[in-house]
């Protein structure tokens, strides 16, 4: 039941433009055929990637976990299917760079055998915490195409308290149609999973927002809302504007409320989840199930047969192009994402990630428009959702002024697009930003490594002084106790010869002594005995 | 005598002052050079001494007594030029032909078969990021060194090579689109 009473907002800016989603809403989702090889990249999430678990040769369970998260901000992989580990290496992965990255290939053996799974049928009687452990070890991250852990983003901290969820079905990019088909056709488990996030969070009440250029996944959810009788879950059709999918804007529209610069909806009590993360937590709880799929979109002009696609986490894109009838005979540009915020591959041999919604066949010829001078007409300004000064962060990138553009917040750029889409110079102005973006980034990263080596050079510079004060110390006291010892021997000598001298002397000058003594004895006795002679004679 | 009361009112004041200043140039003494430090912070700590000055915090005093030029430091490049000119508000300066490029991150590893042990690229490391001992097999800790170079020339056997450090997909960065070059400067 849609709350009549609620009241809508609008967003600063924004655009009006060309869904192009009913060329792959026409037919159910299916099932993607099981690949020979699936390439699961470890890091498919922002934050650090995992420890491998497994390595080359092991064989694993469909639901395995093939690394294990140490950090916080961390999600681990999981085997998609059974089978064993053929290569552990670097291979590219969608990424703008195209660089490679640390990637498990798992061949799989057709028999899809399970590991033993401990489904919980009844959440609430698991505490908010176990849940949340067990969201983080089924490898859950945002679906909607940021691939932020879940397991951390339910997990606000104590000072913050969630009033509201806001479960996002807007999907305003055009031709992306994932989430419109999952809600179609998996809303029962979409309603249970915003029951489990609005148990987790112990939200009072969950809005569930969708675009009213989806009806049928309106209706489906509403339908299943009726039947279970929930009064805090609503359904909220929304007006279709793009980028109302965008977290920021998103709140702006339902509750009139603003996210801080720098801040994060739990900061003013919202939650918001991709309905397809709503899904997948209702899988990991009730099911046991880790995240080993998700719905993609396969559409675009220069594809035979637009389609959405379950596929399973590590797929090649090229084998979900060859199922979706080929490609066109003038396709000429392959897109991960939307037309407005994905980025083009240079190939279709790179494995589907957990943050690949879409996969984008553009067949326009690749005329780049010629980039003109800006004329400063402003069409930027009022477009911008997020209510910054394009024209102006536009000077600031292309000049490299890094210091002027974070004053005019370029961080606050959520890179919709809407600005570049309507410049009618064709500059591509969100190039700009992404460019200035990472050379931040860069010069923090180096800024952080040069406080570091100064640090350890300012060490090594006293630690240098000190040995030098050390060895100066050292050598002065070797110095001094070896004048001393000189000292002392040069005072020992004299003292030894005085003594060796003194008892010769001694003894000398004792017997000279004795001597003149005895001389001395003698010359008195016959004195007087001469004496007495003389006085004998005398007598005489 | 008005006069007199006004020299003698201004003497005392001037006096008060005097004393007033000379105490809190005491009491507030600032111990060494804050804008050397604010120079030193601009600089990436390679000490390198590719500036001809033997280390990061030396080229800031000699900037700082304008002794050298704000483009002196390779490592640095056009960043660091323009961060400078801005601190100290002098005109950008260009670098020098062969540095006007962003220059490479690069790291040393010594090739462990070929090391004698000998401990002179220890000595030589500013920041002490190789570990080993006397006749001991030696080491490049990766994450602590800056790429400086400078224990290249003390090896004995040449076993130290220079590799340019990996971007991985978080340290890629977007570059800037062509147009830039055809863009006014704000």
């Amino acid at each position: 039941m849609t709350r009549s009473s609620q009241q809508l907002w609008h967003f600063h800016g924004g655009l009006k433009l060309d869904s192009n989603k009913a060329m792959s809403t026409a037919s159910p989702i299916v099932k993607a055929r099981l690949p020979k090889q699936l390439i699961i990249p470890t890091q498919q999430h922002i934050g650090e990637a995992g420890q491998l678990l497994v390595k080359v040769g092991d064989k694993v369970l469909k639901g395995q976990a093939l690394t294990d998260c140490t950090e916080y901000v961390s999600a681990p992989i999981h085997a998609p299917t059974s089978g064993h580990i053929v290569e552990i290496a670097e291979l590219p992965a969608p990424h703008p760079s195209g660089l490679n990255t640390l990637c498990v290939v798992l061949e799989t053996d057709g028999e899809d055998k399970w590991l033993d799974l401990q489904p919980i049928r009844h959440p609430n009687t698991k505490s908010p915490a176990e849940l949340r452990q067990l969201i983080r070890k089924a490898g859950i991250v945002g679906l909607g195409g940021a691939a932020f852990p879940t397991a951390v983003k339910v997990n606000p901290g104590p000072e913050s308290h969630i009033e509201t969820l806001i479960i996002n079905g807007a999907e305003c990019e055009p031709y992306i149609s994932c989430d419109d088909m999952l809600m179609r056709e998996y809303a029962q488990e979409l309603v249970s999973g915003c029951g489990i996030i609005q148990y987790m969070v112990s939200a009072t009440h969950c809005l569930i927002a969708v675009e009213d250029n989806k009806p049928e996944a309106i209706s489906a959810i509403k339908a299943v809302i009726k039947e279970r009788a929930l009064h805090t879950i609503e359904v909220v059709s929304i007006p279709t504007l793009y980028p109302t999918g965008g977290e920021k804007q998103l709140i702006k529209v339902l509750t009139h409320k603003e996210v801080p610069s720098d801040g994060l909806p739990s900061d003013i009590g919202l939650l918001v989840q991709n309905v397809g993360t709503a899904v997948a937590v209702h899988k990991a709880i009730v099911l046991g199930e880790p995240l080993l799929s998700r719905i993609v979109t396969i559409t675009g002009e220069g594809v035979n047969q637009p389609q959405n696609m379950d596929v399973l986490i590590g797929t090649p894109m090229s084998e979900l192009i060859e199922q979706a009838g080929g490609y066109h005979a003038d396709a000429s540009k392959l897109i991960m994402g939307g037309p407005m915020m994905g980025f083009s591959l240079q190939t279709d041999h790179l494995p589907v990630t957990k943050g690949c919604n879409c996969l984008l066949v553009e067949n326009t010829p690749p005329a780049p428009p010629a980039t003109m001078p800006c004329i400063r007409c402003g069409a930027c300004a009022t477009v911008c959702p997020a209510q910054l000064l394009p024209q102006q962060l536009f000077w600031m990138a292309s000049s490299k002024n890094f210091d002027l553009v974070q004053d005019y917040h370029l961080f606050d750029c959520i890179e919709c697009g809407c600005c570049s889409q309507v410049c009618p110079s064709q500059i591509p102005l969100v190039q700009y930003y992404r460019f200035a973006k990472t050379e931040i980034w860069n010069q923090e990263r180096d800024r952080i490594k040069s406080d570091h080596a100064r640090v350890r050079h300012d060490f090594r510079q006293a630690r240098m002084d000190r040995e030098k004060v050390e060895r100066a110390e050292k050598l002065r006291k070797k110095k001094e106790l070896l004048e001393k010892k000189k000292q002392a021997e040069a005072a020992q000598k004299a003292d030894g010869n005085e003594a060796q001298i003194d008892p010769k002397k001694a003894a000398i000058e004792a017997a000279m002594k004795r001597v003149q003594a005895k001389k001395a004895a003698q010359k008195t006795d016959s004195q007087s005995s001469q004496v007495n002679n003389q006085a004998g004679n005398d007598e005489k | 005598m008005s006069i007199l009361i006004a020299v003698v009112t201004l003497a005392t004041i001037s006096i008060l002052f005097g004393i007033l200043l000379g105490y809190s140039s005491v009491k507030f003494h600032v111990e060494g050079d804050p804008v050397v430090d604010k120079i030193d912070a601009i600089l990436p700590q390679t000490q390198c001494g590719q500036c001809t000055y033997p280390g990061c915090r030396p080229y800031a005093e000699a900037i700082m007594s304008g002794e050298a030029n704000i483009n002196q430091c390779p490592p640095g490049g056009e960043v660091t030029m323009l961060a400078l000119s801005e601190l100290l508000g002098l005109e950008p300066m260009a670098l020098d032909e062969e540095h006007a490029n962003e220059p490479e991150k690069t790291v040393v590893y010594i090739d462990e078969q070929i090391c004698i042990g000998c401990t002179l690229c220890i000595q030589a490391c500013p920041v002490d990021a190789i570990l080993g001992a006397a006749k001991q097999m030696h080491t490049i800790i990766e994450s602590e060194c800056t790429g400086c170079d400078l224990c290249i020339p003390p090896c004995p056997v040449d076993c130290i090579h220079i590799r340019p450090v990996k971007v991985e997909p978080d340290t890629w960065r977007w570059p800037i689109p062509e147009s830039a070059q055809t863009a006014p400067k704000a």
